[in-house]
């Protein structure tokens, strides 16, 4: 996992509520057993007409937002699914983060664990940056230590728990973190109750 | 005195291996992790990768859902990559001993069906799944939640999952439910109320009469589609029913274990008086048979009401999102929902693909046929409940009536495997999602209980059981 500090770049605005998972990355596509190369997939129904090919309308096939790095959505983005794949397509995608006025729970935990920052400002705020991106040469700075989002007459904090921000801002392996507590969970073990099945 | 505890905050407090403090998440202990193909094959890799093992392989339990056909099994798996991912599912499951219920064993099936089936799924537990309707598990009294991949390694490394700890809100669901209103109807009638996000950040105790009346089938469907209100779990005091719902089953505890299981499994019920952040209150009277119309599972009408008209929602991004989902639907606002016809019937999924629910849309299909031109499905959601069912004849009166009758499997609910909806062909489906292109792409899902799927598949659109006979 990436260490993130400052993301700087273009927005692609996506003004949905809801926007959820199947959306995201369609089922047909959670046949593979590597973990990249989802992003050709990204928003596959949105992106491709039924006989394959690309809808040039579809914001992330415009030329203009072909280099996006931070895409900004309605409400309950990410809802649906627990498929990991959903963020890895984003991610591959090539993007760094997503602002949104809120996110399902469990895609929020994956963007963390991957490295993607998941951001949360206000339905006002969101609806404005939306409008600020609907010009592709405008662009956005995130600074995950200072906790805001600045572009072109625009200014806004944001909150993070801080466990989040530091592992996102260290690039941290969550589970390195927790063998640390190694005898903690043996001593866990070792009250466990009797009575818990097991399949051994 | 002690201050009165939720269950929530009992298995919560019975699983912190190491307290955050505030400051960094709880680390929780992980009594059972339930594995399938799709959401972990990076997880075993990068595992390997990083020459970590699996720490308890006898609390992890593994099985084949997602990609799994549904008939044909004995010519093997014709789809080359369903195939890999499966073959890497056993391969990883060999390597590091877990057991798994492969594609030719009889308690394969739909993850979520089989925890409780076999007994493993037990009160007072912490249960963890790569799979989002995890929150099933919770009818039984355990905090059971979906995690993505990443979380999958990190519970096969440690048994341990870093969380902080969400907020509680109960929803009280009270009074005896009206004839043809069933456990799906309440879910979907509590998920029309609180939102697709109204559980976001929150686990949901269902609680009142209606839900003490309910079997664990019922609760099970409940639970099922929290996670369609935005929670990431939803639970259930467990009592006498649960209780007799696990006695004699496979994992469940026997002799003076059995005694000692039970008198926790009792302490853990939410206490007298205890605070939920948030309570919301349902009379079961007020409920209805239910069909989704739109998009998500929020957009739910009683089967006796019409198709809504976009400009009557206040809200700019409902009232969008109901304009979109109206064009995916092609349905009309002011359109009775009797007068939708259908074209596919899927009776199925962890939602309602349990014997409960065989039983009950058998006992509207027996001794008739299904509507011309409709193609229907019955998808049992695990071998033992197919098998079940069979000894039961019920697989009869659904072959007798026009329905197919396959093996078990997550099927249609997802379109995994070859079972799909066609462009523009619109389902009467006992699934969980409506999502656009879930069960295919450009094919338009109602979400119903099992009655209502069997009545449609009759009359070929939709009808209110409640005037069936
Ligand atoms: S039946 Fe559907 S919702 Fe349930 S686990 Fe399978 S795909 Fe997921």
């Amino acid at each position: 996992m990436e260490p993130i500090s400052v993301i700087t770049g273009q927005m692609a605005p996506m003004p949905r509520a809801n926007v959820d998972t199947d959306a995201i990355i369609p089922k047909q596509f959670l046949k593979r057993v590597e973990r990249s190369g989802f992003g050709p997939f990204l928003f596959y129904e949105w992106a491709y007409d039924e006989e394959g090919e690309l809808i040039p309308d579809f914001i992330l096939n415009q030329a203009d937002y072909a280099a996006a790095e931070v895409l900004v959505s309605g409400p309950n983005f990410g809802s649906g699914s627990s498929r990991e794949h959903a963020p890895w397509s984003i991610e591959d995608r090539g993007f760094k983060a997503i602002i949104a006025p809120s996110f399902a729970d469990i895609f929020y935990n994956n963007c963390i664990n991957i490295g993607l920052l998941p951001v949360v400002l206000t339905d006002d705020e969101v609806a404005k940056l939306s409008e600020i991106a609907n010009d592709p040469d405008n662009l956005v700075t995130i600074d995950l230590e200072a906790q805001k989002v600045t572009t072109i007459g625009f200014e806004a904090g944001f909150a993070i728990e801080p466990f989040a921000k530091h592992r996102l801002a260290n690039g941290l392996d969550n589970i390195a973190l927790t063998l640390e507590h190694r005898e903690a969970i043996d001593g866990f073990e070792q009250m466990r109750a009797e009575h818990k099945p097991s399949l051994g | 005195m002690t201050t009165p505890r939720t269950m929530y905050e009992k298995i919560w407090a019975d699983h912190v291996v190491r307290d955050g403090g505030g400051t960094e998440p709880d680390l929780l202990y992980i009594d059972l992790h339930l594995v399938h193909e799709v959401t972990s094959p990076q997880a075993f890799e990068s595992l390997d990768l990083t020459g970590r093992t699996v720490r308890r392989p006898d609390l992890t339990l593994a099985t084949i859902d997602h990609g799994v056909p549904t008939t044909g099994r004995e010519l093997g798996i014709q789809d080359p990559l369903s195939k890999k991912q499966i073959d890497t599912l056993v391969a990883n499951c060999k390597k590091h001993g877990i057991e798994l219920y492969d594609i030719h064993d009889i308690r394969q099936g739909i993850v979520h069906v089989i925890g409780p089936e076999q007994g493993i799924t037990q009160p007072g537990m912490t249960i963890v799944c790569g799979d989002s309707h995890t929150s099933t598990h919770g009818a039984f009294g355990a905090l059971a939640f979906g995690i993505g991949t990443s979380e999958v390694e990190h519970v096969l490394a440690t048994q341990t999952l870093p969380q902080t700890r969400p907020k509680s809100m109960a929803v009280n669901v009270n009074g005896e439910l009206p004839l043809g209103v069933t456990a799906k109807d309440v879910i979907l009638g509590i998920i029309s109320r609180i939102g697709v996000a109204g559980g976001t950040g929150y686990v949901i105790e269902y609680r009142g009469s209606t839900i003490e009346a309910l079997s664990m089938a019922g609760r099970m469907t409940i639970c099922n589609m929290s996670i369609e209100g935005g929670a990431r779990a939803g639970m259930i005091s467990p009592d006498e029913i649960t209780f007799e719902y696990l006695k004699g089953r496979n994992y469940a505890p026997t002799g003076a274990e059995w005694d000692e299981a039970v008198e926790y499994w009792k302490s853990i019920r939410t206490d007298e008086g205890a605070e939920f952040d948030v309570e919301v209150h349902l009379e079961a009277a007020d409920l209805a048979p239910y069909v989704s119309w739109g998009t998500n599972p929020a957009q739910t009408v009683a089967v006796t009401d019409a198709v809504p008209d976009p400009s009557e929602f206040e809200d700019a991004l409902e009232r969008d999102a109901a304009e979109r989902a109206l064009v995916y639907m092609d349905l009309e606002p002011g359109t009775p929902i009797t007068e939708i016809p259908v074209d596919r019937i899927f009776l199925g999924s962890c939602t309602n693909g349990r014997i409960e629910d065989l039983r009950a849309a058998a006992a509207v299909v027996e001794g008739r046929t299904i509507a011309s031109d409709i193609h229907a499905m019955v998808v049992p959601g695990s071998g033992l409940v197919k098998l079940q069912a069979e000894e039961e004849g019920l697989d009869l009166i659904f072959k007798n009536a026009g329905f197919e009758w396959r093996d078990a499997g997550c099927s249609m609910c997802l379109g995994m495997n070859p079972d799909i909806l066609m462009p523009g062909e619109r389902a009467a489906s006992t699934s969980n999602r409506n999502f656009e292109g879930r069960q295919g792409r450009n094919g338009r899902t109602h979400l119903v209980s099992p009655e209502m799927a069997a009545a449609a598949a009759i009359a070929g659109r939709f009808v209110d059981v409640r005037e069936w006979n």
